[in-house]
């Protein structure tokens, strides 16, 4: 956070800085450091840190770190740019979020970002396509957040400190992190409170930020989980609290990232399911799964859920490991079903989803993202 | 290379003996030398302790109290 003296060299005018208006993903990014849930970066990565992402998937310093935080710049923007300098990054309307001390100016390859990062070139692929677009120049060095730009789900935000005090005076000493980016589910109920069985405390921590048409829009999923944890959870052993960062669909480079982030909120544990942070059919639904063996010094235990149904012969949620029955007993706990529902008006199948969140839904007119 | 992308390895000597015993283990396994287990197996070593608590001063940690108690989050 910026001491008294900078914020006062800041709001003067007597010191000219250049200025950065940036898109909102970049002011998030910049919070996200600053809040330390970016942790162990302090600023927006340099030359090097980029290669050792992309090469090593891991931080020159050898710390596991596997998706890059950029703040790029167009050619006319860096012109008058140098090495040093100090800029103040902003939202269109010029509020300032953050002093950004520039070490380093630099472009790199931007389709050698995406292939490493995303395991393909596809420009089919949402994150290939948006790492293309990128501009051709890129800023590294350590930033100072001026002022988090205020959000509707401000309520809902808890930082990396905020989580650790949280958990300690709950005298939770094994947390897990759940991350999410759907209305919750049956199946999803399932594995948080499987997870609890072993843990002290589940941390439901949705990502709040751009999505894909068609996902379930942001403040139907907080409000889905904010019933569910009050109406069918003990409420001293779940938290919910949003993550504001964007889905890259990069796969097991993202679930790595995404373990990471919530270590950094205090999480010993970390559920991994089928396919995460995937999209299309760009990764093994287990890839995730299996790079967390790459990564024995992670500091935060990865969970390892398969794939799971509702049996109507076992009369609960099972999986293959705990079911004899053969498919024609079960019901998948499919999302695109769960939507096709919802924008048909209907109630999902009470083995999917309570009707409680069903409600909640269907209570509004259009609550997919356009 | 580009700026950044050189390995940076150095070597460290271990007894021959436990090195063919490394090579005798990996085989089959998705290690692809004896240096990149070893390279694991130290990695797993020297993790670190889960982070301990950041040294909050007592002003802050009660702002931090007031707002989690202002959001519902303790009583």
């Amino acid at each position: 956070m910026l001491s008294e003296n900078e914020r006062k060299r800041i709001f003067s005018g007597e010191t000219e800085f250049h200025q950065l208006v940036r898109k909102e993903e970049t002011l998030i990014d910049a919070a996200n450091i600053a809040a330390g849930i970016f942790s162990p970066l302090e600023g927006f990565l340099r030359q090097d840190e980029l290669a050792s992402i992309l090469n090593e998937r891991r931080l020159p310093d050898d710390t596991p770190w596997t998706i890059p935080v950029l703040l790029d710049i167009s050619e006319n923007e860096s012109a008058n740019i140098m090495e040093g300098d100090e800029c103040l990054v902003t939202d269109p309307q010029n509020n300032i979020t953050a002093l950004l001390r520039i070490e380093e100016k630099y472009r790199f390859n931007k389709k050698e970002i995406a292939e490493k990062v995303f395991g393909t070139n596809d420009p089919q692929h949402p994150g290939v396509a948006r790492t293309l677009n990128l501009e051709d120049v890129f800023l590294g060095g350590d930033i100072d957040l001026v002022k988090e730009e205020e959000s509707t789900y401000d309520r809902f935000k808890l930082s990396p400190a905020e989580t650790r005090i949280l958990f300690r005076e709950k005298g939770w000493r094994t947390i897990v992190g759940f991350q999410t980016r759907n209305p919750p589910h049956l199946g999803h109920e399932w594995i948080q409170r499987t997870a609890l069985t072993f843990a002290d405390g589940v941390f439901i921590n949705p990502l709040i930020g751009k999505k894909k048409k068609g996902d379930f829009k942001d403040e139907l999923i907080l409000e889905s989980y904010d019933r569910l944890i009050k109406d069918f959870f003990l409420r001293e052993r779940a938290v919910l609290s949003i993550l504001r960062t964007d889905m890259k669909y990069a796969g097991p480079r993202e679930a790595i990232h995404h373990a990471i982030m919530r270590k950094n909120f205090g999480c010993t544990h970390f559920i991994i399911g089928r396919d995460h942070a995937g999209v299309g059919s760009f990764y093994d639904p287990y890839a995730a799964q299996d790079m967390f063996d790459e990564f024995p010094d992670l500091g935060i235990v990865p969970m390892f859920f398969s794939s799971f149904f509702h049996c109507n012969k076992c009369g609960g949620i099972a999986n293959e490991k705990t079911c004899p029955h053969g498919e024609e007993h079960h019901i998948k706990f499919s999302g695109t079903a769960i939507r096709e529902s919802i924008e048909k008006g209907d109630c999902p199948q009470k083995e999917l989803m309570r009707e409680e969140i069903a409600e909640i839904l269907l209570a509004d007119k259009n609550p997919f993202v356009e | 290379m580009k700026k950044g992308e050189e390995k940076k390895f150095t070597t460290v000597s271990i007894p021959t003996p436990l090195f063919q015993k490394i090579q005798d283990r990996i085989k089959g396994t998705g290690f692809t030398s004896v240096s990149s287990y070893v390279a694991y197996v130290l990695r797993e070593v020297i993790t670190e302790e889960p982070d301990e608590e950041q040294p909050f001063s007592k002003e802050d940690e009660e702002r931090i109290k007031d707002r989690l108690r202002a959001l519902g989050y303790l009583d």
